[in-house]
């Protein structure tokens, strides 16, 4: 699975798959940032849920494309400020996978 | 002493935590310097004591709590959880335990506690509409769906209490208000105010419970409801606030519900601006705007008035920021942590608590020195709820 969305990332955007520590960084903001919507668990609120089975029939360079540049007319603001086109790609392919959770705390 | 009494002695439980005549009743003591604040991550709460700044226990099994928030009952003594996969719990602050938890909705964002503390209403995203409980119990008394269209229902925002037992509320996807009387919750009467403006996304009352606002996301401009005069209607105030400027992303959604009215000053984040608007609450006129460090999430005034807090969406959340509400300056600009997702005045405003996600603690600030009084580690805190909230109108 890791290899085949590996090779999609490197086809579509060389060069650009986020390093371990900014994909730590991407898995808090989705979680808690994207979470004030769509809530923690992904599981929806103001914004749809994003689970593998609500985004199933999304393809990928569509959601990275609402995440990189939002969705006007709605609440979902682009993200671009925060993030590069690879890693709002990186984050559409781990949201088709089920999204990691987040590392405990303590 | 005989060896096998001695290993007796040590066996007993040590002295302090004794009470004279019986070890299972605990010390008494009352609720008003009581609160909770939410673990989002962890689905707990911790239970916190705002006289000794500090944590005297931990609840868990909370469910989801991202975007959690709580109600008092009138003695202080319980919180009612309102988690964002429509679990409502009922928390016993004194013996720091479940006193009760149903799954009442598959999405919700918050609730309100009736005048008389008899009723507990939920909003729910999933399925729309709004739900009333028995506070004592938690059946279910009242169901009252967001039906817009026939099979299609709105998800409701901004629900407060109002004088009786009514609750107020707003219908993001259908430009709606609706008042719900739940006097007789077996009937309960719902008037509807339509058109009052593009989505709806939070509201509060004033503290007189005469006002109802509702902040909107699809313009640039809030609605607003006399609850004193007859008939009912909602009018647009401050409208066109941008004048044609473009709005800058919204990274999250204001919060209206707080205490942003001072004096006769109502103080709201002004959606897609980096402002707090001021309105002043005898004419619904804009008296001002205050420039801010980026998007004003929660807007919250200190009890007596004086000041107006402010924090922010990422990527500026590290930051707080405090407006002195007689110059109408920003006279303070500070850090208390990565992530500040929440402030809390004690009852009397000479603290504030402040959760700061990322840093994993909550700050106590002395809110006339700037002083930090004391930090207490909590696990990704979010919402911070005291037991005051029970004595106020709209919480």
């Amino acid at each position: 699975m890791l290899t085949t969305a590996a090779a999609t990332a490197a086809a579509a955007e060389p060069a650009s798959e986020p390093d371990a520590p900014r994909q730590q960084q991407l898995v808090r903001l989705v979680r808690q940032d994207c979470g004030s919507c769509h809530g923690m668990r992904l599981g929806g609120g103001l914004g749809p849920a994003l689970t593998p089975q609500a985004l199933a029939d999304k393809p990928v360079d569509g959601l990275a494309a609402t995440i990189f540049h939002g969705r006007p007319g709605t609440p979902m603001p682009p993200w671009r400020a925060m993030l590069d086109e690879g890693e709002a790609r990186w984050i559409a392919e781990r949201l088709l996978a089920g999204f990691p959770e987040l590392p405990a705390s303590r | 002493m005989k060896r096998r009494d001695l290993l007796a002695a040590l066996a007993l439980p040590p002295l302090a935590a004794l009470v004279p005549g019986c070890a299972q009743t605990p010390a008494l003591r009352g609720t008003g310097d009581l609160g909770l604040v939410v673990e989002r991550a962890a689905g707990s709460v911790v239970v916190v004591d705002t006289s000794a700044r500090a944590v005297l226990g931990r609840v868990g099994g909370l469910g989801d709590l991202s975007h959690a928030s709580a109600v008092f009952s009138r003695d202080g003594r319980y919180a009612y959880v309102f988690g964002r996969d429509g679990g409502l719990t009922k928390v016993d602050l004194l013996e720091r335990r479940i006193a009760g938890r149903v799954m009442q909705a598959g999405n919700s964002i918050g609730g309100a506690i009736s005048a008389d503390g008899t009723l507990v209403a939920a909003q729910n995203y999933t399925p729309g509409g709004i739900k009333v409980f028995d506070a004592a119990t938690l059946a279910l008394v009242a169901d009252v769906p967001a039906e817009v269209a026939p099979g299609q229902r709105s998800r409701v925002v901004g629900l407060v209490d109002l004088p009786g037992r009514r609750f107020a509320y707003s219908l993001f996807d259908a430009d709606a208000i609706w008042i719900t009387d739940c006097s007789d919750p077996a009937a309960p009467k719902t008037t509807k105010l339509g058109g009052i403006g593009r989505q709806p996304y939070d509201a509060l009352v004033t503290p007189d419970g005469r006002h109802y606002v509702a902040g909107l996301f699809g313009e640039d401009g809030l609605a607003l409801v006399d609850l004193w005069a007859e008939p009912l209607r909602a009018r647009k105030v401050l409208s066109g606030y941008g004048r044609g400027q473009e709005p800058l992303p919204v990274y999250k959604m204001p919060h209206l519900r707080g205490w942003a009215v001072a004096g006769r000053r109502a103080y709201l984040p002004a959606i897609g601006r980096h402002e707090v608007l001021v309105v002043d609450t005898e004419s619904w006129q804009e008296v001002g705007r205050i420039a801010v460090a980026g998007q004003p999430v929660f807007v919250m005034a200190r009890p007596d008035g004086r000041q107006v807090w402010v924090n922010f969406a990422v990527p500026d959340y590290d930051r707080v920021q405090v407006i002195d509400t007689l110059t109408q300056q920003v006279v303070q600009t500070f850090s208390p942590g990565k992530a500040v997702l929440h402030l809390e005045f004690t009852p009397r405003g000479d603290a504030v608590w402040i959760s700061s996600r990322d840093d994993h603690r909550v700050s106590v600030v002395d809110t006339a020195s700037f002083t930090t009084l004391a930090t207490l580690a909590v696990d990704s805190p979010s919402g911070i709820f005291f037991t005051s909230r029970a004595n106020r109108l709209g919480m």
